[in-house]
């Protein structure tokens, strides 16, 4: 018990009214890498956006235990401060604050200490650099008329800055070409240690290439469906997901 | 520039009440025995007092507006136009009495003057307490002082100007205005004396019932460069005071003028201003416009570009909260050719705030060749709030660039979401966006002033979640 780290069990959630989760089961244990694969509509993001306990996703019934700790009524923040951390589908763009300090302000807030402003403004080169980023984009309004790539490699850098104990990767490979899956990957695997847990969400397998992962889950139409180990992804690129459909 | 004490300031600055003490309160109303008696009070010379019984005049024919918020409960039989506060004009702060100085200590004004203003003037109810000016400002030929000492040492210069780019007969609260005006600022920049620091004007209005009628005149003559600063503020009553003060400003052929406001009067006050300026050849003028305060507000800065290659630009910023009814906006006549005008307006509104932006672009047949672009944006906070524009477009000639943009939006729920899921709480991150979308204004702010705005928005946030 004492390596678990997030645990859901039995978790039914609604979006406007319908049920979209139906009873979802996971255990997620440190240093592990889990896959939630299964095709659009099935709830992936719905089971992202839970853990987190956005407010437009109602939990009707189940339990998220994190470190032992029930945080499933906990506010989206206390959440983050638990070590919690979500790469956004659509990252939102917020006119008038820049990156840089912006990456401060959470740093700050998640960690709750003081940033000591030179070792944050190293790391953050550095991070920079591994995943090809533009250094002028700290200065620019958070998200801001960033192409795709640039939102997406933005979400890997927070990350990478807020160092949480478990992060969860919703669809961080979709829309991307295949150099900046690559520099994606790069950065997840930067973040991966011994004590770091990774929830990937995603609907192809083209991230799970150049990815090792301890576990995949078939989501479909709010259930997992199957679990296995890294050859489920590949079984499920050649045959796709209509075997699981019917279950 | 440095940053100022102002960091600190919280509402309760604002609200602090010094005892009404005066040397002289007038009768509360409107007569002509009233207006006879200001002009004696402040030894008006007889073409002063004769244009303050004309504008009285002018005022008792004139009628309310028709439009915008509802002004009604004003009665000027409850406001006394005239406070006289228990000092002369000082030009140190040493000399002004305890209570007042410690209120404008506490706004940070003797401070930011210290640190980055080349002149400042503080007015307490209807009279101008404090004046100063660099030594060698002074010895270029700037003039910087209070209305009345202006309208005795430089009576061609007034009287040339006064009340002639805002005529009496404009509406009803400027008649006002010519009738009971007091205190105020005189600026003259000679030709081509770029003055590089700021000057400032602090309006306090202490005295409950009353009204502030400060006349601001400035003249910024060719080639010349200023930038003016004022701000105003009042504690809360539970009966209404009145400001009806009047902004002139001439810009001579190519010279240029930047008038910065930050307005937090207290939510008991109407705020009924006018504010113009006349822009000569190859001239330009910028307002720069953060309105906090009030409870009814009537702001409608105007430029008219009368020169050929007149430019202006208008950075304005509105924020209601409960009770608040704000209807501001930015006028612009452009009279030349080549001439251009730039609109970036903002409003927030919650709890049941109101905010309209109100605006009239003209561009006249003579005016080929001229552009103009405007762009307003509203945020609302929750879904009590008002919002509205009302943009009037008159434009007479084709040979025009003109275009008009407006966004009325809530605050996005999303966006809060993805900041809490950065370990930011709701009312942080609430206000990190209301920050973000006031920034392209409050960046133009003078450096303390941002600072004040920025803790204006934070203070406003507070508890307004839930």
């Amino acid at each position: 018990m004492k390596n678990s780290i997030l645990e859901i069990k039995n978790l039914h959630v609604n979006a406007k009214e319908k049920e979209i989760l139906k009873g979802i089961d996971l255990k997620i244990n440190k240093g592990e890498t889990h896959v939630i694969m299964g095709p659009n509509g099935s709830g992936k993001t719905t089971t992202a956006n839970a853990i987190l306990n956005n407010p437009m996703y109602q939990k009707t019934m189940g339990q998220i235990i994190f470190e032992q700790e029930d945080i499933t009524n906990l506010k989206t923040d206390e959440i983050a401060r638990k070590g919690i951390f979500m790469s956004f589908q659509l990252p939102e763009e917020i006119p008038g604050i820049s990156v840089t300090n912006f990456l401060k302000y959470a740093k700050n807030k998640t960690t709750m200490q003081p940033v000591k402003v030179f070792q944050f403004k190293e790391e953050v080169k550095k991070y920079m650099e591994e995943l090809n980023m533009n250094p002028k984009n700290m200065e620019r309004s958070l998200n801001v008329g960033f192409s795709g790539g640039e939102k997406k490699k933005n979400e890997i850098l927070q990350m990478l800055i807020l160092n949480p104990k478990l992060a969860i990767l919703d669809e961080t490979d979709s829309g991307l070409d295949v150099d900046a899956i690559k520099t994606v990957s790069k950065g997840i695997e930067m973040f991966k240690t011994k004590e770091n847990s990774i929830l990937i969400i995603t609907h192809n397998t083209k991230i799970l290439h150049s990815l090792k992962v301890d576990y995949v889950h078939v989501l479909v139409d709010g259930k997992i469906v199957k679990t296995g180990d890294q050859s489920l992804a590949k079984e499920i690129e050649e045959n796709g997901y209509n075997k699981y459909k019917n279950i | 520039m440095a940053k100022t004490n102002l960091k600190e300031i919280n509402r309760n600055i604002y609200d602090i009440k010094n005892k009404d003490e005066y040397e002289f309160k007038i009768k509360k109303g409107l007569t002509p025995e009233i207006i006879e008696e200001i002009a004696k009070q402040k030894n008006d010379p007889e073409w002063m007092k004769e244009f303050r019984l004309k504008a009285l005049e002018v005022y008792n024919k004139l009628e309310l507006p028709t439009w915008g918020p509802d002004i009604s409960e004003l009665n000027m039989d409850e406001i006394a136009t005239y406070v006289k506060p228990k000092t002369k004009i000082n030009d140190s702060w040493e000399d002004v009495p305890e209570d007042i100085k410690n209120t404008f200590d506490k706004l940070g004004i003797p401070e930011a003057e210290k640190k980055s203003l080349a002149g400042v003037g503080a007015q307490y109810d209807s009279e101008v307490v404090y004046h100063s000016m660099r030594e060698d400002l002074k010895k270029q030929g700037v003039i910087y002082t209070d209305m009345e000492t202006a309208v005795r040492e430089y009576p061609e210069l007034v009287k040339k100007h006064f009340m002639k780019c805002v005529p009496v007969t404009d509406h009803k609260f400027v008649a006002l205005h010519g009738a009971v005006w007091s205190g105020g600022s005189f600026v003259y920049v000679p030709k081509n004396v770029k003055v590089d620091i700021p000057l400032q004007s602090y309006f306090r209005l202490n005295s409950p019932e009353s009204g502030q009628f400060e006349h601001t005149l400035i003249i910024v003559d060719e080639g010349a460069s200023l930038h003016f600063i004022e701000g105003c503020s009042a504690p809360k009553y539970n009966k209404v005071n009145l400001h009806a003060g009047c902004v002139e400003l001439y810009v001579k052929e190519n010279a240029y003028l930047r008038y910065s406001t930050i307005e937090n009067w207290s939510k008991n006050m109407l705020n009924l201003n006018t504010k113009k300026a006349i822009v000569e050849k190859n001239a330009q003028i910028d307002w720069v416009t953060g309105s906090f305060g009030s409870k009814i507000s009537m702001l409608y800065p105007m430029s008219i570009l009368n020169g050929e290659g007149a430019k202006t630009e208008y950075t304005g910023i509105s924020f209601a909260g409960k009770g608040q009814n704000l209807d501001t906006g930015f006028k612009v006549i452009h009279n030349n050719k080549n001439t251009s005008s730039v609109v970036n307006a903002k409003s927030i509104s919650k709890n049941g705030g109101k905010c309209t932006y109100r605006s009239l672009v003209r561009i006249n047949e003579n005016a080929q060749n001229s552009k103009s672009s405007v762009s307003c944006e509203s945020l609302m906070l929750d879904n009590i709030s008002i919002s509205d524009t009302i943009p009037v477009n008159d434009i007479r000639t084709d040979e025009v660039e003109f275009s008009h943009e407006a966004k009325i939006g809530k605050i996005s729920d999303k966006a809060i979401f993805y900041l809490m899921s950065r370990g930011i709480s709701e009312e942080d991150a609430k206000a990190m966006i209301v920050r973000g979308f006031a920034y392209p204004i409050s960046k133009e702010l003078p450096v303390e002033y941002a600072v004040e705005m920025n803790q204006l928005i934070n203070l406003e946030l507070e508890g307004s979640i839930g």
